[in-house]
């Protein structure tokens, strides 16, 4: 019960900026009407569910289906029909499956529109590293994300923008493994949103009550603030207790 | 007179001789042959070099043909699932080796092996440390690695329906891989829910011509993976082993 409480009371305290759905959500509105989109594991997958009404938006997934639906409910729950973490799904009307190499060419081959991904370390040229932290004790696993950030048009992250220890994950050179070069288009994370230009990385928007300069702060390379920043509300946090 | 038909998943295994390479279909347990891999664990080949996008789960399938020590070699995109419970411990103590491979590229090597292609050039991978070592080529502007592509003794795989041609339809999602180790193998091994008479398959609907299979064995009630490692089976143990094994029509 102690433990509880105490949890509660941590997540209470540093609440601060957009949740995960929240960020989902605003990622969700980038998504254009007539889109093919492959949604990662974990936040990213909650982008669907934010897409605004009105437009039509079909998601691929790498092992073999386009215009993957809800979860199945009990009756619908088949095995064979899963998605690229293994969870059930279903097909919706107008959905296709094919092989895996079909399925790798519509992503290698430029012909989804945009992918929504984790992150570990993102860098100021748009490098990301989101597969492995190069422990030699780990089970090194990369499944299709190197095949996604080469060949899919836009790629855009959802990450935290620090790590749990409060080290900066978006940086002027990634320390980690790499998934990619420059291939980055824009960064949602709990505090903003950020986009990978050539100039470097320029702050477009900014979670309610966060400033520019707590943002920069909590980042390992130099932010630029676009003419047009949205800024969603006025509050100083700075003083504010981050974990 | 063509028919490749099979008594037997022991029959169609019996010719995988220590040292073969093989590709196993599936993703997670999708489109596994798990029957296809139990006979082959009965009939004991090792030293195998495998080629599948996961390593199994739980301790039946190829979970099972990892820890019952037949392969010595993994080709795969992601090597440990939520119940990965045998690879990670062998390959943390050495004692299988592991080439990690993007997804796509894997499909792709798998595909132009078939297709007779013995290299290809792709993005992916250019700059991280899955490119150490290959040959980088630039074409307009861009660097491309170069792949090389993948052959296999066998392949073994699952499909929904056959013909005694070999002509193949697969399920929604378990089709994944199958269609692209199909071609890649000197022999093809798959075990179908459903055998059908010639013609009943619309030539329009075939997903695999049949040139590309050599041997069909009927299982009309295939174990799903996911259920044996949540009641706990483990294979080859004796027991379980009998239940396991329930599934396979003999034709």
């Amino acid at each position: 019960m102690i433990q509880i409480t105490k949890k509660h009371d941590i997540e209470t305290v540093t609440r601060i900026g957009w949740s995960r759905e929240q960020m989902a959500q605003r990622c969700a509105q980038d998504i254009e009407d007539g889109s093919y989109v492959n949604l990662g594991i974990g936040i990213p997958e909650k982008v669907a569910q934010y897409v605004p009404d009105g437009r039509e938006v079909i998601y691929h997934t790498e092992n073999g289906l386009l215009g993957m639906g809800n979860s199945p409910s009990a009756d619908e729950l088949d095995p064979d029909l899963i998605n690229a973490g293994k969870k059930p799904v279903t097909a919706i009307a107008g959905a296709s499956y094919f092989h895996h190499g079909d399925s790798f060419a519509m992503i290698r081959g430029n012909h989804i529109d945009v992918c929504v991904l984790g992150a570990m370390q993102v860098s100021q040229a748009g490098d990301l590293a989101n597969w492995s932290t190069g422990d030699a004790d780990a089970i090194p696993a990369v499944g299709g994300a190197m095949d996604l950030v080469a060949g899919v048009k836009t790629i855009f992250i959802i990450t935290q923008h620090t790590t749990k220890t409060g080290s900066a994950k978006i940086l002027t050179k990634c320390t980690f493994p790499l998934t990619g070069q420059k291939v980055v288009n824009r960064i949602y994370t709990d505090l903003c949103v950020i986009d990978v230009t050539s100039k470097g990385l320029v702050l477009i928007e900014l979670a309610p009550g966060i400033s520019f300069e707590y943002v920069q702060k909590r980042t390992g390379a130099t932010l630029y603030s676009a003419a047009s920043l949205t800024t969603n509300a006025a509050e100083n946090t700075s003083n504010k207790a981050q974990s | 007179m063509i028919d490749k038909r099979i008594a037997s998943c022991a029959n169609a295994v019996a010719n995988i001789k220590d040292g073969d390479t093989l590709m196993i279909g599936g993703f997670g347990e999708a489109g596994s042959p798990i029957e296809l891999i139990h006979a082959l664990i009965d009939h004991g080949a090792k030293n195998l070099t495998v080629i599948n996008n996961n390593t199994g789960s739980g301790r039946v399938g190829l979970a099972a043909l990892i820890e019952n020590g037949q392969v010595a070699k993994m080709i795969c995109s992601y090597p440990r699932t939520a119940n990965s419970l045998v690879f990670p411990e062998l390959y943390r103590s050495g004692k299988i080796e592991l080439e990690l491979v993007p997804q796509g590229t894997l499909a792709e090597r798998i595909r132009a092996g078939g297709a007779g292609i013995p290299a290809f050039f792709t993005k992916t991978s250019v700059g991280t440390p899955l490119a150490e070592g290959k040959e980088l080529r630039n074409f307009e502007g861009e660097n491309y690695v170069m792949e090389r592509s993948l052959k296999a003794d066998f392949s073994l795989i699952k499909a929904k329906q056959a013909d005694r041609y070999g002509n193949l339809t697969f399920n929604k999602t378990a089709r994944n891989f199958a269609p692209n180790m199909a071609m890649a193998a000197k022999n093809t091994l798959v075990q179908v829910n459903e055998i059908v008479e010639l013609g009943d398959i619309d030539p329009e609907n075939v997903i695999t011509p049949g040139i590309f299979v050599n041997a069909l064995i009927e299982v009309t009630q295939p174990q799903q993976e996911s259920q044996l490692v949540q009641n706990g089976m483990s294979y080859p143990e004796i027991n379980s082993a009998k239940k396991i094994n329930q599934g396979v029509k003999e034709v």
